[in-house]
């Protein structure tokens, strides 16, 4: 999938987490978390409807490469481009 | 032999502050049969729109009040006549039993709005704004259901889409002034009537992090634990222990509960906060802890609450999360006798073996009713949590 592929996944699921968010004013370079009212167990949907659209299984240890819009699909991007084709 | 036995469903109270409620639908009609704990009402308070369970089995013989009707707590809302345990199919006549009607308690969101499955055949309208927010968001336009003049898409519709697929939570316009006058009136009865005493507990949460580090690693990210979980888990074993945190006050004595169903403080989007119980945690595994709160947090927030899990709670937790403040010394919920806090894990220097390492550090604080514990108790209680947390692996 390509990085435009991508994007609106990404918003779409950080929509489905803080339905008050309006998906076009956000900050592709600022962290989600300083634009957004989301605790520990919104991230968690947030990575689980990731999970869900895209297979990508996010490991703990690499939730701090979410930080911003853009990390997201670059991250995603990589991992769908290395991870086997079996998920999903 | 056969008894029959009629009881009336009533308003529940659902709050220490509710006196009324309105009854939004019926989910039953007379002459169905009913088990405890099926939904048989929703019911509108000022927290919101709750799914009401009914607490007996039996067959509904007859509506008292219509849809729409607002009514004091404790009004007889309908009539149930009791069954024998094993309800023949289908039938009415043959009962027997006892019953008990059981009220139920507080508020929530409920709603479901029509499948976006079915679209008229005619060609669809969309605003503009709609049309670029699906672009935005790369859902079908197609797929929503349109709620604007003649069936127009509109942009909230799309958003709504986004957000919760096909169905929707009722959006009360007065509803966060509702529930603060809701939350006013039970924090200032609590602060007038309940004599609290504060205590405090640094807890190193260095051995729970690793054994949650390990114990998440390779797992799907739907099989992952919060830390918030393990502290629940540590509270509702510490609180058997030391039972007298775990009761209400009523009739001035302190009335011990036979479960343990903490209350978890949630903040709502939009503002307010709602704390349902998670029923049975001191039985439950730290799996089915987990899976309890992500949907207790889910529905909380985008409707489906149900009356008992607003009515049962023995105690609240309250957990600040990584973004709050390093401690919370909460306000007791009336008629509970006590509220836990955690604040925010922060790394800080922690003396073992003699060393000065850095630990990830947890304030834990007990708020509690100096009339039904006392701080000593309450000590001990805060050092369970800290003993039990330090063996995660036995939670």
């Amino acid at each position: 999938m390509t990085p435009e592929e991508i994007r609106p996944i990404v918003l779409r699921a950080i929509h489905r987490v803080a339905p008050e968010a309006d998906p076009a004013e956000l900050e592709s370079d600022v962290p989600l978390r300083d634009q957004l009212d989301i605790d520990s167990m919104d991230f968690l949907r947030f990575v689980i409807e990731l999970h869900e659209s895209l297979g990508v299984n996010v490991p703990e240890k690499d939730y701090s490469k979410l930080d911003t819009i853009d990390d997201c699909v670059d991250y995603l991007a990589s991992a769908i481009a290395t991870q086997p084709t079996t998920e999903k | 032999m056969t008894v029959n036995n009629m009881a009336d469903f009533v308003m529940p109270k659902l709050g220490a502050d509710m006196a009324a409620g309105k009854l939004v639908a019926w989910r039953k009609k007379p002459g169905d049969v009913v088990k405890r704990g099926d939904i048989i009402a929703d019911v509108e308070t000022d927290k919101g729109v709750i799914e009401v369970e009914v607490f007996t089995d039996g067959v509904i013989e007859k509506f008292l009040i219509e849809p729409g009707a607002e009514v004091p707590v404790g009004t007889a809302m309908a009539i149930i006549r009791g069954e024998a345990e094993t309800v023949p199919a289908a039938v009415v006549s043959s009962a027997v039993p006892k019953i008990l009607p059981v009220p139920v308690p507080l508020p929530a969101p409920v709603v479901t709005v029509p499948s976006s499955a079915q679209l008229p055949s005619k060609r669809q309208r969309v605003s503009p704004a709609a049309r670029e927010m699906a672009h935005t968001l790369g859902i079908d336009i197609s797929t929503v259901h349109g709620t604007g003049p003649e069936g127009a898409v509109t942009r909230e519709d799309v958003e709504h889409a986004g957000a919760f697929g096909a169905e929707e939570p009722t959006a009360e316009p007065d509803r966060l002034m509702r529930m603060r006058r809701v939350i006013a009136a039970a924090m200032s009865r609590s602060k007038r009537e309940i004599p609290h005493y504060y205590l405090s507990e640094s807890i190193d949460l260095h051995p729970a992090q690793i054994w949650l580090a390990a114990r998440n690693a390779g797992r799907s990210v739907t099989e992952r634990l919060l830390p918030g979980v393990l502290l629940l888990k540590a509270v509702a074993l510490a609180l058997r222990e030391i039972p007298e945190l775990n009761a209400q006050w009523m009739d001035e004595q302190a009335i011990p509960s036979q479960a343990i169903h903490l209350g978890v403080a949630i903040s709502l989007r939009g503002g307010g906060l709602i704390a349902p119980a998670v029923h049975d945690a001191d039985r439950k595994s730290l799996d089915e802890l987990m899976r309890d709160l992500q949907d207790l947090v889910m529905r909380a927030r985008s409707g489906g609450l149900r009356s008992s899990e607003l009515s049962d709670p023995t105690i609240t937790v309250t957990n600040l999360g990584e973004r709050g403040a390093e401690a919370v010394f909460g306000v007791i919920y009336p008629p509970q006798v006590a509220i836990v806090g955690f604040g925010k894990i922060v790394e800080r220097p922690w003396v073992v073996g003699g060393q000065v390492v850095p630990r990830p550090v947890v304030t834990a604080t007990l708020s509690a009713d100096h009339r039904a514990s006392d701080g000593h108790r309450g000590g001990v209680f805060l050092a369970a949590v800290d003993r039990l947390l330090q063996e995660p692996e036995k939670l």
